[in-house]
């Protein structure tokens, strides 16, 4: 039961990490019907920014959560520059063109991206220091977890509940909403649509480089190459919860997450990625539009 | 109030307008009428920035908007109706409605503005929390146009209203844009295939054929017209 529980809890943590980044992915998807291939690399460079931020803090003599929260925070800035940027340069001008051509700049951008940190930083994994400090709770769930684990976890939920709120009952989140639902009829209602498409990107990014932060100083080591997996893993729990709806793209990372974490606990860790694509493929079979996507609607 | 002059729309090489001129002036309603395909909508969506002109102009107010976004447009007070009605599947009602305040300043008129629509439409206040995906044909058409009329529009533009209605619920409807007319002062654009029903209604109207105004004349005089009695109206 203890072991149960363990793995429970360290698939949830794992799951939690994909939803902040299958977030990104999916709330692109839905607005623009863009798989968004660099929003993996956007989730990487917020790791490093944290690592630069996080180097330079404690030389001025920061400590404990301080840091990680200015860290998280100088991240979340450059990344949602980041995103900002990707979007303008690389899928503006594209928006009109046929739906093949921004994917392959998007693809075209995560390999700059990679590129660009390798050649600016290094190809080495370089160690990221736990930003995440100890501390004590109650103890029964003590038992079963860590305080790094217990932080992620209660992040992710207060930023999943934020971005909740957001789109609920924020003019900009209404607009978003209105925006997936019927562009056209949102322009017609008075959404600046490029503005809306902008700050979904700029949403995205933040919540990928909270993610990044958080991995970072879990794992421990981040080198250029961690937004590729982390992009895969992430985009396969938006479709797994359903390509463009919100709350699938949360219940999608949760279920990978604990697939993976059964996998690599009862089997082996060897297995952990055959399992989480296994459980993909099982969902879609059985749901081909994903746990909570609705079957494809007809748009007039 | 309005004018187009000599607007041209184009979908890529397809010219959908040809030079296409229309006035509508401060408290009429104008009706546009002609066959499916004629360019009406199009016209609607050029009005509103859409797909605007390639060529020609088009003024509000005397001001030029051929090249502003829609959503400028829309904050000027020309606000549509779009043919198919376009209700936010997932919004409730109420949400609809809200979306149509999207660019109104004044917050704390909005209760009576919904409070007017209810009053215009009571099945609307039954509906209240349902998702407008779920409304029937005609709850969805009278949700559009309270929608439109939450923004407070200047011109309302409404792309056929009546399109797969009832007779009791197009008769209803008729009678809400005439109220609306006469008491908010609202000035009315018109498109419809309904060239009976829309003509009665109208002061004024527009005959568009392949993307040509072909004839134009005040609403009784297009209603004793061979032409469009032959044309449109099945005589
Ligand atoms: N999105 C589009 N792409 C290409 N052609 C279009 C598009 N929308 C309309 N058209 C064409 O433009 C013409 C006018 O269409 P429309 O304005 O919808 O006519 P109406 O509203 O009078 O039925 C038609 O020939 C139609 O096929
Ligand atoms: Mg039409």
């Amino acid at each position: 039961m203890q072991y149960f529980l363990e793995l429970s809890c360290s698939g949830l943590v794992r799951g939690s990490i994909y939803a902040l980044i299958a977030l990104g992915y999916t709330m692109v998807y839905g607005i623009i019907q863009l798989i968004n291939f660099a929003h993996g690399e956007v989730y990487m460079i917020g790791a490093f920014i944290a690592l630069i931020v996080s180097g330079v803090l404690t030389i001025y003599g920061f400590s404990g959560f301080s840091i990680l929260i200015l860290a998280a925070l100088i991240a979340a800035v450059y990344a949602a520059a980041y995103g900002y940027t990707l979007e303008k340069i690389a899928y503006r001008p594209l928006r009109n063109a046929p739906r093949l051509s921004p994917l392959i700049s998007a693809i075209g951008m995560s390999l700059f991206l990679q590129n660009y940190v390798l050649l600016a930083q290094t190809p080495d994994f370089l160690p990221f220091p736990s930003l995440i400090p100890d501390f004590d709770f109650m103890e029964p769930i003590a038992h079963i977890m860590g305080s790094a684990e217990l932080v992620i976890l209660v992040t992710s939920a207060i930023t999943m509940i934020a971005l909740t709120v957001l789109i609920k009952y924020t003019r900009i989140g209404k607009a978003m909403r209105a925006t997936q639902q019927d562009m056209t009829m949102a322009r017609l209602v008075g959404v600046n649509v490029d503005n809306v498409i902008s700050m979904t990107f700029v949403i995205g990014s933040v919540l990928a480089a909270i993610g990044g932060v958080l991995v970072g100083s879990y794992i421990g080591q981040i080198n250029f190459y961690i937004g590729f997996m982390a992009g895969v893993k992430a985009f396969t729990a938006a479709v797994l919860g359903g390509i463009g709806n919100i709350p699938g793209a949360a219940l999608g990372a949760l279920v990978l997450g604990l697939a993976e974490s059964y996998a690599a606990g009862y089997v082996s860790s060897a297995y952990e990625d055959v399992f989480a694509f296994g459980v993909l493929v099982l969902i879609l079979i059985l749901r081909p539009a994903g746990l909570l996507g609705k079957a494809v609607k007809q748009k007039v | 109030m309005l004018e187009l002059r000599k607007v041209e729309t184009y979908y890529g090489n397809i010219q959908a307008l040809k030079s296409i001129s229309i006035d509508v002036n401060e408290g009429e309603i104008v009706t546009l009428i002609g066959a499916n395909g004629a360019g009406k909508s199009t016209t609607l969506m050029t009005i509103c920035g859409v797909t605007p002109p390639r060529k020609g102009e088009i003024y509000f107010k005397g001001a030029p908007i051929h090249k502003m976004s829609t959503d400028k447009i829309v904050a000027l007070g020309l606000v549509q109706v779009p043919e198919g009605r376009r209700i936010f599947p997932n919004m409730s009602v109420l949400e609809n409605l809200e979306m149509g305040t999207f660019l109104r300043r004044d917050k704390s008129d909005i209760q009576k503005d919904i409070d007017y629509v209810f009053d215009l439409f009571p099945i609307l206040a039954q509906r209240r929390s349902q998702l407008g995906g779920t409304l029937s044909g005609g709850e969805q058409q009278m949700l559009a146009i309270s929608r439109a009329l939450m923004a407070r529009p200047r011109v309302l533009l409404l792309d056929e209203p009546s399109l797969g209605l009832a007779p009791l619920i197009i008769k209803q409807i008729f009678e809400i844009i005439k109220k609306v007319n006469e008491e908010q002062k609202t000035t009315v654009f018109l498109v419809e295939q309904n060239a009976n029903q829309a003509l009665k209604l109208a002061h004024r109207g527009y005959v568009m054929e392949n993307g040509r105004i072909t004839l134009t004349d005040t609403a009784e005089k297009l209603l004793d017209n061979e032409q469009v009695k032959k044309a449109y109206l099945g005589l």
